[in-house]
C-alpha cells in the first residue's frame, strides 16, 4: 500500500485508535504518523508495519530541523531511510522550521528569519535529505506567532525558491495559514491564492485554540477544524484541484468515528473538485 | 537584528530557557514568545509523564510537573525519539530524596525507564528450549548465554521496588500483606509488548554474569553462590520461556 489517491483524505494515526484504524475499510483511507515515534524497534514498529500492509502511509517528520544552521543529523537520516524502506510510505514530509540545535532537541517548530543565508542553508539541507532518503520530500509552511525582524524573503517566494532549487514539493497547512494570518495580520485568502499550486503534494487541516490573553491563535491540533478553515480549504481546492488532504488531531482526541466524519467532509470536497471538468 | 542564522539560533535557545540574552530582547519581549516556551516545556514534561507513569501515581501530578520542569531546564532531550527521554531522571529523583522522602522512588523510576528501553529495543533472535535438544551437559556448560537487547533486570535492596512499580503502573491498591523486602525484576520485550516478572537475587546474579560474558557454568556457579537454594533448572526454563537469551554461542 504505497500510493495515495489524490482524491482522498487521510487521518493522523494515534495509538489510541490503532485497532479501529487498522480494521477500517473506508475506501482510500490513508494515515499519517510522525516517523520519530517509529524509529525504534519493538511493538510500535510492528504495529506500523501491519498498518502499512492494509493502508497507505505518510511519514510527517518533526525533527529533521532543516532550518537549523547545520547539516541534518546523519544518524537520524539513516534511521528515517530504514523506516521508509520498511513501510514504503506514499508521502514523506518535514517542516520549514528547526528544532535540534547543538545536540539538543527542543520539541517545537521554531521560527527563523527568512534571510538569503537561511535560504542557502535550507536548500542545502533539503538536497542532503533527499539524497540520503533517495526520494523527494514535501515541506510544510509553519505557523507564526512572532513578529520577526530580518526577513529578506516573503514566505511564499521563499518556499517557491526552495522548490526551484531542490525539486521538493510543498505541504500546505491551511490551518497554519489561518492561524498565522490572524497572529501576524495578513490576509489568509490572498496567501492561499499566491501559493504555488503545482508544487502542492499534500494539504493539512487541523483545529486551533485561542490564547485570549495574548490575542493569539495557537496551532494546537486539539479541536475540530474551524469553519473559517474549512472555507479556506474549499476555496483552495476549487482553485488547485484535489490533493491528498490530512485531518490532524493530537489533543482532546475524540472517538475514531468522529474523526472519520470530519474526514468525510474533506473527502466530499475533494470528490466534488475531482468531478469538475 | 543583525545576526547570522547560527547566532540567531544560539540566542533563541537562550531566550527559550529564560537565560539572560540581550540579542533577541525585541523578540523574547513579545507575549507570543511564551508560545514557544510553553510548547517546548510542555512537550518535554509530557514526555517524562508518559515515560514515568508510576512516578506520577506515587507523587501526584503537581509534584511531578514541578520536578519534571526542573529536570527539563537542566537536561533537555538530546534525541527526538522522546521515548528515550529521561535516562537520568531516576538519578535526578534520587538527589531530591529529602523533598519527597520516598527512598524507593528512584528505583521505581528505573523500572519505568527499563520499560521504555525494552518497549523500544531492536529485536534480536532468541534461544528456545528446542535449540538445546541433543546438547551434552558439557557442551552446555561451556556455552555463553547473552541476554537480548530487549531485556532488563535488577535486584533492588532493601525495598520491594518491583511490587511498588507494578501496582503504581497498573493502578492497583497496595496490599497491607505485601512483605516489605528486597525484590528483583525482569522485563522482556518483543514485537507483541513487554512482559515483566519478579526475579530472585540468584537469578539477577546469573543474568549479570551472563551479560558480563561468563560461560553458563561459571554464571550458574555465581548464581548458586549468591543464592544457595536457587532452583537453577526451573530458572533456566523460565528465562528461556521469556525469550531472555540470544542463540547460544561458544566464543
Amino acid at each position: 500500500m504505497n500510493r495515495i489517491n489524490p482524491i482522498s483524505a487521510g487521518l493522523g494515526l494515534k495509538a489510541e485508535h490503532y485497532q479501529q484504524a487498522l480494521a477500517c475499510d473506508t475506501q482510500d483511507l490513508w494515515y499519517e504518523v510522525h516517523p520519530e515515534n517509529y524509529m525504534v524497534g519493538g511493538p510500535r514498529l510492528a504495529w506500523l508495519e501491519r498498518m502499512a500492509e492494509r493502508h497507505a502511509l505518510s511519514l510527517h517528520g518533526v525533527a529533521l530541523s532543516l532550518a537549523a544552521d547545520v547539516e541534518p543529523d546523519a544518524l537520524h537520516l539513516r534511521r528515517l531511510r530504514t523506516l521508509i524502506e520498511r513501510v514504503s510510505p506514499a508521502l514523506v514530509s518535514e517542516h520549514l522550521a528547526w528544532s535540534t540545535w547543538r545536540g539538543q532537541y527542543h520539541p517545537d517548530l521554531l521560527p527563523f528569519p527568512r534571510s538569503f543565508e537561511a535560504l542557502q542553508r535550507i536548500s542545502d539541507n533539503i538536497l542532503r535529505t533527499q539524497d540520503a532518503l533517495g526520494r523527494s520530500i514535501a515541506l510544510e509552511n509553519p505557523s507564526h506567532y512572532l513578529h520577526l525582524e530580518g526577513h529578506d524573503w516573503d514566505e511564499i517566494d521563499f518556499l517557491t525558491e526552495l522548490v526551484r532549487r531542490t525539486d521538493c514539493t510543498l505541504l500546505l497547512d491551511v490551518n497554519n495559514v489561518y492561524v498565522s494570518a490572524h497572529n501576524l495580520g495578513f490576509d489568509a485568502m490572498s496567501y492561499l491564492d499566491r501559493f504555488p499550486a503545482k508544487a502542492i503534494s499534500e494539504v493539512h487541516l487541523a483545529g486551533y485554540s485561542e490564547d485570549n490573553q495574548a490575542s493569539l491563535l495557537i496551532d494546537s491540533h486539539d479541536a475540530a477544524i474551524a469553519e473559517p478553515v474549512w472555507m479556506l480549504y474549499r476555496h483552495l481546492i476549487d482553485r488547485i484541484g484535489p490533493r491528498p488532504t490530512l485531518i490532524e488531531r493530537d489533543g482532546n482526541l475524540p472517538a475514531f468515528a468522529e474523526l472519520l466524519a470530519e474526514r468525510a467532509i474533506a473527502q466530499a470536497t475533494l470528490a466534488n473538485a475531482g468531478a469538475l471538468p | 537584528m543583525n545576526l547570522s542564522l547560527g547566532q540567531f539560533q544560539d540566542a533563541f535557545i537562550e531566550a527559550l530557557y529564560q537565560r539572560p540574552v540581550s540579542a533577541l530582547a525585541s523578540l523574547s519581549g513579545q507575549a507570543a514568545f511564551a508560545v514557544y516556551r510553553n510548547t517546548v516545556m510542555s512537550g518535554c514534561v509530557e514526555a517524562l509523564r508518559a515515560n514515568f507513569p508510576s512516578i506520577e501515581t506515587l507523587v501526584g501530578p503537581g509534584w511531578l510537573h514541578e520536578v519534571a520542569s526542573a529536570y527539563v531546564q537542566q537536561t533537555p532531550p538530546k534525541d527526538p525519539r522522546l521515548i528515550h527521554y529521561g535516562a537520568a531522571f531516576p538519578d535526578f529523583l534520587q538527589t531530591l530524596q529529602a523533598s519527597h522522602d520516598l527512598p524507593y522512588l528512584a528505583d521505581v523510576a528505573r523500572l519505568d525507564g527499563y520499560w521504555c528501553e525494552v518497549f523500544s529495543a531492536d529485536e534480536d533472535p532468541w534461544l528456545t528450549l528446542d535449540d538445546l535438544t541433543g546438547m551434552t551437559a558439557t557442551d552446555l556448560a561451556r556455552g555463553h548465554l547473552r541476554p537480548r537487547r530487549s531485556v532488563r533486570w535488577q535486584w533492588f535492596d532493601p525495598h520491594p521496588a518491583y511490587s511498588l512499580w507494578r501496582v503504581s503502573r497498573e493502578g492497583l491498591p497496595w496490599s497491607p500483606e505485601q512483605p516489605w523486602v528486597a525484590e528483583g525484576a525482569l522485563l522482556s520485550g518483543d514485537s507483541h509488548g513487554v512482559n515483566h516478572q519478579p526475579l530472585d537475587i540468584g537469578a539477577c546474579a546469573f543474568l549479570d554474569a551472563c551479560a558480563a560474558g561468563h560461560s553458563l557454568q561459571v554464571a550458574s556457579q555465581l548464581a548458586q553462590q549468591c543464592q544457595p537454594d536457587l532452583d537453577f533448572s526451573d530458572l533456566l526454563g523460565r528465562l528461556l520461556q521469556t525469550k531472555v537469551f540470544r542463540p547460544l554461542t561458544f566464543a
